[in-house]
Formats: structure tokens, C-alpha cells, sequence
């Protein structure tokens, strides 16, 4: 499957792919999107790098990065912003809204606005951490049905 | 009567693609198209989910940059349904692969897909 | 005779579907929304986000999030399970 234009389109289109897929989880508190489609976008990113490549530069490539530590680090990250409103409140409770904490801690206008990154309190830590998430296991999906075909071809 | 039948035009899109989903499970006999039915039948369900919430008229529930009618709260659609159908999609492509595995794994057993084959058992 | 039979019913369930969908409430006016007006106006007092959902998905709802994540990942664990290569076992 690795021709000359699925390659030539990866090159072009990927980068693109990956970049949007981030743009959307880390505006999910202001645009349409969020932590499960920006890492929707981002794994078909991925699988297009897959099937594009030859099958021993993809294993190589997760060798180094394993998605499975990708995977624990989207979860323990989720939960631990959720613990973090037993500082005084119950869990998931948005503790840095409005506090000014430096990082997403700003103050949002009510009503209608052009919209500011810098606020949303423990928001966009959770998108960042479910997008992780969603990513590392859609493209374990993709990539077991990938491995799985071409070993096929090589048994039968 | 007549309008209001066209008026609930998106639920009866509903209530066909879930016939279609039912059809599909329960009359095909290849695995993997009733895998394809199980689908058609979550993607009924989601359009149900977000047909219910929808305002006459109303905008999206998102402030950034949004018309000034939508300033009044009793234009935006309702957020609720819209949320519970985000999990439901995500829920519903981690399942699919789960299935479509599966499937594969009855195919390398079995050496076939006909769900009225794979009965007897094999060691 | 036994597919005759399956298809006569499921013609019967078809048509209670569409008699369902079409008695149904009118489509486009929602007949309650107080919990939905609270979260639209509170959301960017609370949860400090101008998207709504976002709000509702990770802060409103959390709980839910949380199970989503767990069917997610054990999911995807359960796809490795099974497609996982077998040693010793060439057939």
C-alpha cells in the first residue's frame, strides 16, 4: 500500500492533520471540540503515518515511544485533576476557575466574548490529558489491525 | 395532521435507520455485516439523543464569538443531550473495534464468517 | 417459515417505531430545560469555559467522563487481548 501518492499526500497532509488535531484539544473550552475529537483527529493523523511507512519504520518508531505509557499518563493525569478539588471541595471540582492561577487560571467575561485561551481553570488540563488518552488508544487500534494484516501476509 | 408529521420529520429518520439496524442484526448471516448493523443502530441512537435537544431557532452553545441573539439563554440549544452523545460516539468506535476483532479471531478459527457455521465446536 | 414469521414481526416492530416517532413531542421545542438553562448560565461563572459542553463533559458531569474512560480503555485492552500473537500455537 505504500505508493508514491500515498506518500507524497502524507507528507503534505499529515502535518497539517497533527496540527489541527492539537489546535482542537487545546481550545476545547473555547471552540467546538474538545479532548475526544482533538485526539480523534490526531490518531487519524497517525494512521495515515502508518500506512504510508514501511512496516519495520513503524515498529521501530513505537519501540521508542510505546503508546501503552502514553495511555497510564492520559488516565492518572485525568484522575489527578479530579483529585485536586479535595483541596477544600468535592472531586471534580473546578478549583482553579477564575483564581488566577497563572496557567488557564484567568478571569472569563460573562456573556458573549472573542474568547481568551488563558482561562478555564482545570478544563483544559483535562482536554490535554483525554486527548493523550483517546490518541494512544485509537492509534493501538489502528496499529494491531495494521500489524495484524501484514503479519497475515506473511503466514498465509 | 399532515405537518405534523413533517414536523417530526428527524425522528422518523430515527425510527427507519433503527429498522434498518434491526433488519440488519436479525436476518444477515455474515459476521461482519452485523457488525455494520450495530453500527447503523448507534448512529440512530445519537441522531435520536441530538434531535431531542435541539431548539427551534437556536444557536450552539458556545459564546465564543456567537451572534448577539444568542446572548439570551432561551436560544441555545440544549448542551446536555450533546455531551452524552460525545461519549456515546467514542464509547461506540471502541466497541466497534472490539467487535471487528473479535471477528477476526472467528475467521482465523473458524475459516469462516456465516454465523449459522460457526455453531459446532472445535478444538 | 421461520424467516416468514421473523420478517412478519419485525414489520409489526417497524410499524410501532414509526407510530412512536411520529406521536412523539414536536421536534424543536424541548418541553423542559431548567437543568439546561442553569448550566448555560452558570457555565462561565463556575466552570470558567465559553464552551458549554466542554463544561458539562469535564466538570458538571465528571463521573461520566470517568466511566467513558475506563469502557475506553479497557476497550482498547481488550482488543490487544485478542489479537495478540500466539506462541506455539501455529496451526
Amino acid at each position: 500500500m505504500t505508493t508514491t501518492i500515498i506518500k507524497t499526500t502524507t507528507k503534505i497532509l499529515a502535518p497539517l492533520i497533527l496540527v489541527f488535531g492539537s489546535y482542537i484539544i487545546l481550545h476545547g473550552h473555547l471552540t467546538p471540540g474538545g479532548g475526544f475529537q482533538g485526539g480523534a483527529v490526531f490518531a487519524s493523523g497517525l494512521a495515515l503515518l502508518i500506512v504510508a511507512n514501511k512496516y519495520d519504520a513503524v515498529k521501530s518508531l513505537f519501540e521508542k515511544a510505546p503508546l501503552s505509557v502514553f495511555e497510564s499518563i492520559g488516565a492518572l493525569g485525568f484522575l489527578g485533576m479530579a483529585c485536586l478539588g479535595f483541596a477544600g471541595y468535592t472531586f471534580f471540582k473546578n478549583i482553579i476557575a477564575n483564581s488566577g492561577f497563572p496557567l488557564f487560571g484567568g478571569k472569563t467575561p460573562t456573556g458573549i466574548n472573542p474568547g481568551y485561551l488563558n482561562t478555564g481553570g482545570t478544563l483544559p488540563y483535562m482536554n490535554i490529558f483525554v486527548g493523550i488518552k483517546v490518541l494512544a488508544g485509537l492509534t493501538s487500534i489502528v496499529l494491531v489491525f495494521f500489524l495484524i494484516m501484514r503479519r497475515e501476509r506473511d503466514e498465509w | 395532521m399532515n405537518g405534523s408529521i413533517w414536523v417530526n420529520f428527524p425522528f422518523i429518520v430515527v425510527a427507519l435507520l433503527l429498522a434498518i439496524g434491526f433488519y440488519t442484526i436479525g436476518f444477515k448471516r455474515n459476521l461482519i455485516k452485523v457488525v455494520i448493523g450495530i453500527e447503523i443502530l448507534e448512529g440512530a441512537v445519537n441522531l435520536f439523543l441530538v434531535a431531542l435537544g435541539y431548539v427551534k431557532g437556536g444557536y450552539a452553545p458556545i459564546y465564543t464569538l456567537a451572534p448577539p441573539e444568542a446572548a439570551n439563554p432561551q436560544n441555545m440549544v440544549l448542551p446536555t443531550p450533546q455531551a452524552l452523545t460525545l461519549t456515546s460516539i467514542v464509547i461506540g468506535v471502541a466497541v466497534s473495534a472490539l467487535m471487528l476483532a473479535f471477528a477476526v479471531n472467528i475467521y482465523k478459527h473458524y475459516g469462516t464468517l456465516d454465523v449459522t457455521k460457526i455453531r459446532r465446536l472445535r478444538g | 417459515m421461520r424467516t416468514s414469521l421473523g420478517l412478519l414481526a419485525f414489520i409489526g416492530f417497524t410499524l410501532f417505531l414509526l407510530a412512536a416517532m411520529i406521536s412523539i413531542r414536536p421536534f424543536g421545542e424541548p418541553p423542559h430545560r431548567e437543568m439546561d438553562d442553569w448550566f448555560i448560565t452558570h457555565a462561565q461563572i463556575e466552570a470558567s469555559a465559553n464552551n458549554v459542553v466542554t463544561s458539562i463533559v469535564f466538570d458538571y458531569r465528571g463521573f461520566d467522563t470517568l466511566g467513558e474512560a475506563t469502557v475506553l480503555f479497557t476497550a482498547v485492552s481488550g482488543v490487544l487481548m485478542v489479537l495478540r500473537r500466539k506462541e506455539g500455537t501455529k496451526k
